[in-house]
């Protein structure tokens, strides 16, 4: 039996990896369904496998401000949190990837309030998807702990500040076999962390989080728009590298039966596991049916996507979100990518599923395999299982 | 200007003339002779000292946003600790020297007794080895000079204007002081930026603590108190000497007072020739001006009760 391969929870599959990483500092304030990362964690720590500092902060305001004070002084930092706690900590993320802070939150992605729900939908990450943050999903427990693994390393080489977004309860709280990379490869992939400048070095002083007015801000913004587009070649290396030693393909996004498909669904985190299920039963019937599974969300890769698509009859863009009085996030990503094929913005529906953990079964994702084949395509959004 | 004093925070900086803010962050950073790092809250300092591609520092300073100050000064001084074990602080060896870095915040009152007060609670509570200093200038100055929670009974401030049926801000302060205290770190102390040798002593036992301390400065503001530039110094001796704002320490629990006045000066003394207070000497304003000195002669006497003075007559005796 491989040694390396063990039954995880996705909170405690990330927890393996933070330990392989070994961060310096772990400001974190407790929300569920975040909780079963820093539980694992914190017992890493309790038997002294790391040399990390956590801080049990007072909020996850707190939480990240204080990742942001870390991050500054040199110190390889990374938080997790989920929902209201993401919401929270708003304000604060702007700060850290205005200043080039490469800090890795772990989000255990859930509903927002009101009315209160613990379960999964992706309303808190997408709230935070103009946050400056790349965010990077994962379909399931491997995926949650490789991505931590490479977000680690691409935080820090694009000095920007990385989210690592799993489903909450769906991935964090489910058992699945992983297959873990031995320590020394891991720690040989995300290396020493070493910081451009740090708050500590009192030989060479800076001043971080100045106030830059209308003559400097503007330039700030379009440098920092820069950095986050130039992230994504990184992340492409990063993801050919792990691919090589860990055996498991990672890029932009996973192309399933997607070459000659004629109907596509396009999907962010878990419910990809069950669409593919479902696209191997109706290809089995024969249907030419495919699904493409977006790993990297922002920086969104929209030429990228575009080549993928282009081709594809009928596609289905699915979100577990919504943006109110509009269409919802990821649909306008597809949308503003298919711009470069000509004639697409018409054969692309918005469907809305599973907000506030509302389960999708694979009867759901078919009959929508079965609209676009009747080429049931329509500008309005379609709302899954909502009553 | 004074080479000494401008070794940490340089001049041309944009405070306005007669503000005392930077008199009382080059005192603080004087006193301090190993490694330091500032944390700074959104406010007056922050916006005067930090306009880019300039910087009034000379020592590593970070300003994150408002209420985290106390938050992000937790997560440097973590990160010092756990680099420092690994002999990762650059600039030093790792046995390096015996110095030890100080980490020191400077906020204001509406980012240290309102927005700030969970961030501060959260990292006093934690223990983190820092000093902060609130400069108080009973206002949000930046912002324009609207109420704070540090603002005075009877102020004229932006969101509190007199009127024919209003006297103007109508809560008495908050008092900080205890808040913090009942963290129970182990020194804390009131200070007034017209007694500099008392802040620099305050300072130096401030920093001799393991663990959190915390300074609060009164900092008169020409400004928005209104008075002319070249009199914070005069509106802070005026402060002190009708007991407005008494001079004291709270040191591992126990109250020390500084200043111990013999004959107190009326608190009229303090509030004329403040453009916050005039309304108050209107006639019909009196009961104010005499609330007021009620409220003062009631807060000095229970501190003077605190620091163990028998035979007052506050309401702690009873
Ligand atoms: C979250 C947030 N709310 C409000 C503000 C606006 N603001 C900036 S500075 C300031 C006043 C600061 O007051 P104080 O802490 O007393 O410092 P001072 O201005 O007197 O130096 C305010 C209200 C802000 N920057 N952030």
């Amino acid at each position: 039996m491989d040694k390396n391969k063990l039954a995880l929870t996705g909170g405690a599959a990330m927890a393996e990896a933070l330990r392989q990483i070994n961060p310096d500092v772990f400001p974190v304030y407790p929300i569920t369904p975040q909780t079963p990362i820093v539980a694992a964690f914190a017992q890493h720590q309790a038997d002294g496998k790391v040399d990390t500092e956590i801080i049990t902060v007072e909020s996850e305001h707190s939480a990240i401000s204080a990742s942001v004070g870390s991050q500054a002084a040199g110190a390889r930092t990374v938080s997790a949190t989920s929902s209201q706690g993401l919401a929270l900590m708003n304000e604060i993320l702007y700060i850290a990837s205005g200043m080039r802070l490469p800090i890795m939150m772990l989000v255990s992605a859930r509903a927002l309030s009101a009315p209160l729900n613990i379960h999964c939908d992706h309303s808190d990450v997408m709230g935070a998807r103009d946050t400056g943050w790349i965010q990077i999903f994962s379909e399931n427990v491997q995926e949650a702990y490789d991505n931590t693994i490479i977000g680690m390393k691409l935080a820090e080489e694009s000095q920007l500040p990385v989210m690592v977004i799993m489903d909450g309860f769906i991935t964090s709280h489910s058992v699945e076999n992983a297959t873990l990379l031995p320590d020394e490869v891991v720690k040989n992939f995300v290396g020493e962390f070493v910081p451009d400048s740090s708050l500590l070095n009192s030989k060479d002083p800076k001043t971080f989080g100045t106030l830059a007015l209308s003559e400097n801000y503007f330039k700030f913004k379009i440098e920092q728009n820069s950095a986050i587009n130039l992230s994504a070649e990184k992340y492409a290396k990063l993801a050919e590298n792990f691919s090589e030693i860990s055996g498991r393909k990672k890029g932009y996004f996973e192309e399933y039966e997607l070459a000659n498909a004629e109907s596509a669904i396009v999907v962010l985190g878990s419910t990809a596991g069950t669409i593919k299920e479902t696209v191997d039963k109706l290809r089995h019937q024969g249907k030419n049916v495919g699904l493409l599974k977006i790993n990297f969300f922002r920086p969104f890769p929209h030429k990228e996507v575009a080549k993928a698509l282009d081709g594809i009859k009928n596609i289905a863009v699915f979100d577990r979100a919504m943006s109110f009085g509009t269409y919802p996030p990821l649909y306008t990503e597809i949308i503003n990518s298919l711009k470069r094929v000509t004639g697409y913005e018409l054969r692309v529906t918005s469907y809305v599923y599973g907000l506030g953990g509302k389960n999708i079964f694979q009867k759901d994702i078919e009959k929508v395999f079965n609209d676009l084949e009747k080429d049931y395509i329509s500008q309005e959004i379609k709302y899954i299982n909502h009553e | 200007m004074n080479k000494e004093l401008t070794k940490k925070l340089s001049s041309g900086h944009s405070t306005c003339a007669g503000c005392g803010i930077p008199a009382i962050v080059r005192t603080v950073l004087d006193e301090i002779k190993d490694p330091v790092v500032v944390a700074n809250a959104t406010g007056c300092l922050e916006v005067t000292s930090t306009l880019y591609p300039y910087s009034a520092w000379k020592v590593p300073y970070i300003h994150n946003a408002f209420e985290n100050a106390a938050a992000t000064i937790s997560g440097v001084e973590t990160a010092y600790r756990v680099l420092r074990k690994k002999g990762k602080i650059p600039g030093q060896a790792r046995d390096g020297s015996t110095k030890r870095t100080k980490f020191v915040v400077f906020g204001g009152d509406g980012g240290t007794y309102d927005i700030g007060l969970q961030s501060l609670s959260g990292a006093l509570e934690r223990g983190h080895n820092f000093l902060y200093v609130c400069y108080d200038n009973q206002g949000y100055m930046n912002t324009g000079g609207q109420r704070s929670s540090a603002s005075p009974y009877g102020a004229n401030t932006q969101t509190t204007p007199p009127s024919k049926i209003d006297i103007g801000n109508e809560i008495f302060c908050k008092d900080i002081m205890k808040i913090v205290s009942a963290h129970g770190i182990k020194y804390l102390a009131q200070a007034n930026v017209a007694y500099l040798e008392d802040l620099r002593r305050k300072v130096k036992k401030a920093l001799a603590v393991k663990g959190p301390s915390f300074l609060l400065v009164l900092q008169p503001c020409t400004n928005e108190w209104k008075f002319p530039s070249s009199q914070y110094v005069y509106y802070g001796k005026m402060a002190m000497e009708t007991n407005f704002w008494p001079l004291y320490e709270i040191e591992d629990g126990k109250y020390i007072l500084n200043n111990e006045i013999k004959e107190r000066k009326p608190i009229e003394d303090f509030l004329k020739g403040q453009g916050r207070f005039k309304h108050l000497f209107a006639p019909k304003n009196k009961k104010t001006i005499e609330r007021i000195q009620m409220m003062v002669d009631k807060k000095y006497g229970e501190l003077k009760c605190l620091t163990g003075n028998k035979g007052c007559q506050c309401d702690l005796e009873k």
